[in-house]
């Protein structure tokens, strides 16, 4: 494929494409490479440093396991759930970006391109959702779904949609009394070719700059939400709740939220970069 | 000639405001013949696009459009349903418009524009509409037409792209070609090259064709018949000869003696084309009273054309 050689060609695109598929490799291959369970509790080894092992077991001659990044107030060891966390923290990211920028971007483009009562709808639908307290409306919906994965999914792609569908329809009002709709409708295209193959490219630059950043809101905001107890359980390894356990040991214990928040980071990064380089190839005036 | 390809009768687009509905095409009617190119000339504003965007249903949403005929073969073209009417744009009329730049899609290749309606009309398979698209840019005078189809809008100039929004009319084959002042945005030696391709291209194909345009010069090298039309209304139509040579109508007559002169005189004229009298008869040499009362019909002229004129009847 012509556009994916040429992405493969921009610099930031490859290094984001790298970094991004690094972290994948680890969340896929978590049951390999983690030293040891994520739940595994070790209460002789509460909040070790990185790089300390643990003590030995009095019954073996095994030396103490050694702790890469660490253990939180429990003993478990950090690495393993900073691994294992990115399968979650991933999943949750992406699923939550997609879900709403579909919803968002189809609702914008047929707000957008049909005008009258969709339109208002719609309006009234990005108004009410605006002036609707994000949190009131979790603890409504994960009350009512019962929380977990797919629940706080839903949650974060219906917080974010607004964003998509209110760049998506003023894209497509500009764009849809351009010329070369009004030429494609002369020759014969009917609306959903006009809107699919016409309108929609169109649009995508901008969107692609919201996605990368909404994708590490959605990490985020899946911590917050793990952390009002309204999310996951609390057990559950993921960079969100790790960040939210460490924050009373930021003092004692930096490495607790430290590590996860530098594998958010990380993770932001690498989409953003790849981001970045998205709308370069897709922009055909930035192409050299 | 023979049986006429297209054939509309009286008619009328009408923009609905909150002031009330106003006319801006009124009681248009022509004919066009297979292989014909007819001309249609007049000043900015007298409806010609209109009339042109009507024929197939492109009118803003504020207009409508009303006539007794609008035949096309079989088919009315303002009573068509939605499939019928994908089948006509692009496959039996296409239209060339007038600005280039905005005529085509930024984000999407030169070829994948062009090989868009041939696999809407045609149902091609990629490889055989990427070769005809092939085929089309070079009839339209692109040098190599391989290349130039993975390129975008932005790496062509006003000609090329002008170039290319032909070849995308040419695409469906079309019966007639609708050209709505496809020069009026280029320069004029880029000018001369696009009418003399289109020109040729007609010859070729043996395509009707009807050029909206404000330059008559223009019209005296490629039109068989011209029709003029002034405040939405025709006010003489006559075969390119005998306009030229025997102008009857006094506007008609004032665009050929100074065609400048008449554009820049512009006494204001009533916009509304459905007012009393003759919308030329503030400008009117040979204006009389009834000029202000009636606004004439459509009759037959000396020249053996059409006129709306109280002076020119016989």
């Amino acid at each position: 494929m012509n556009t994916w050689e040429r992405l493969l060609h921009t610099k930031p695109a490859r290094r984001g494409l790298l970094m991004l598929l690094l972290v994948i490799a680890a969340a896929l291959a978590a049951p390999l490479i983690s030293p040891t369970s994520p739940d595994h509790l070790d209460p002789g080894a509460r909040l070790l440093a990185p790089l300390s092992r643990s003590a030995a077991q009095p019954d073996t001659h095994h030396p103490g396991m050694l702790h890469l990044l660490g253990t939180d107030s429990v003993g478990r060891d950090t690495l393993s759930r900073l691994i294992y966390g990115s399968r979650l923290s991933l999943a949750v990211g992406f699923a939550a970006v997609l879900l709403g920028a579909l919803i968002g971007t189809l609702l914008g483009v047929i707000s957008g391109f049909f005008g009258g009562i969709i339109e208002a709808v719609t309006g009234w639908l990005i108004d009410v959702q605006l002036s609707f307290p994000f949190l009131l409306l979790a603890i409504f919906l994960l009350g009512a779904l019962g929380g977990g994965k797919t629940a706080v999914i839903c949650v974060l792609a219906l917080a974010t949609w607004v964003n998509y569908a209110r760049i998506v329809r003023s894209q497509v009002l500009s764009i849809r009394n351009q010329g070369y709709v009004e030429a494609a409708r002369a020759a014969g295209a009917g609306s959903m070719r006009i809107i699919f193959i016409h309108i929609l490219p169109n649009t995508l630059t901008p969107l692609f700059v919201v996605a990368s950043f909404s994708m590490a809101q959605a990490i985020l905001t899946e911590a917050s939400l793990s952390f009002t107890g309204l999310g996951l359980d609390p057990a559950t390894p993921s960079w969100g709740t790790m960040l939210n356990d460490g924050r009373d040991y930021l003092l004692s214990a930096w490495w607790i939220s430290t590590m996860p928040g530098l594998a958010i980071g990380f993770t932001v990064l690498a989409v953003l970069m790849l981001g970045e380089g998205m709308r370069e190839v897709l922009d055909p005036k930035a192409a050299p | 000639m023979n049986e006429p390809l297209l054939n509309v009768e009286n008619l009328s687009v009408e923009f609905s405001t909150r002031a009330g509905s106003h006319a801006a095409v009124s009681d248009v009617s022509f004919t066009l013949c297979a292989g014909e190119t007819l001309g249609v000339v007049g000043e900015s504003g007298s409806g010609k696009s209109l009339t042109m965007l009507s024929l197939l249903q492109l009118l803003p949403n504020r207009a409508a459009a009303h006539a007794t005929r609008a035949q096309l073969g079989e088919r009315n073209l303002l009573q068509l349903t939605r499939t019928e009417l994908d089948a006509v744009r692009g496959r039996e009329i296409a239209i060339v418009f007038q600005d280039p730049l905005t005529a085509l899609n930024p984000v999407l290749s030169i070829g994948r524009q062009i090989t868009e309606v041939l696999r809407h009309h045609f149902r091609l398979d990629p490889a055989r509409s990427r070769l005809r698209a092939i085929e089309l840019l070079a009839r339209v005078g692109i040098a190599d037409p391989a290349l130039r189809m993975t390129q975008y809008p932005h790496e062509f100039s006003g000609g090329m792209r002008q170039r290319v929004t032909i070849a995308m009319a040419l695409a469906g084959d079309p019966k007639i070609l609708i050209a709505d002042e496809p020069t009026t945005a280029l320069d004029v030696t880029v000018q001369a090259q696009i009418v003399s391709l289109v020109a040729g291209l007609l010859e070729q194909t043996g395509m009707a064709a009807i050029w909206v345009t404000h330059d008559l010069a223009l019209l005296a090298r490629i039109a068989d018949r011209v029709m003029v039309m002034f405040a939405g209304r025709v006010m003489e139509t006559a075969t390119c000869e005998d306009l030229f040579a025997r102008p009857e109508h006094p506007y008609t007559q004032a665009l050929l003696a100074n065609l400048r002169q008449a554009e820049g005189a512009t006494t204001a004229v009533t916009a509304d084309a459905a007012a009393r009298g003759c919308p030329f008869a503030p400008r009117c040499p040979a204006v009389a009273n009834i000029c202000r009362s009636t606004a004439p019909a459509l009759s037959r002229a000396a020249h053996g054309g059409q006129i709306a004129c109280w002076a020119g009847r016989e």
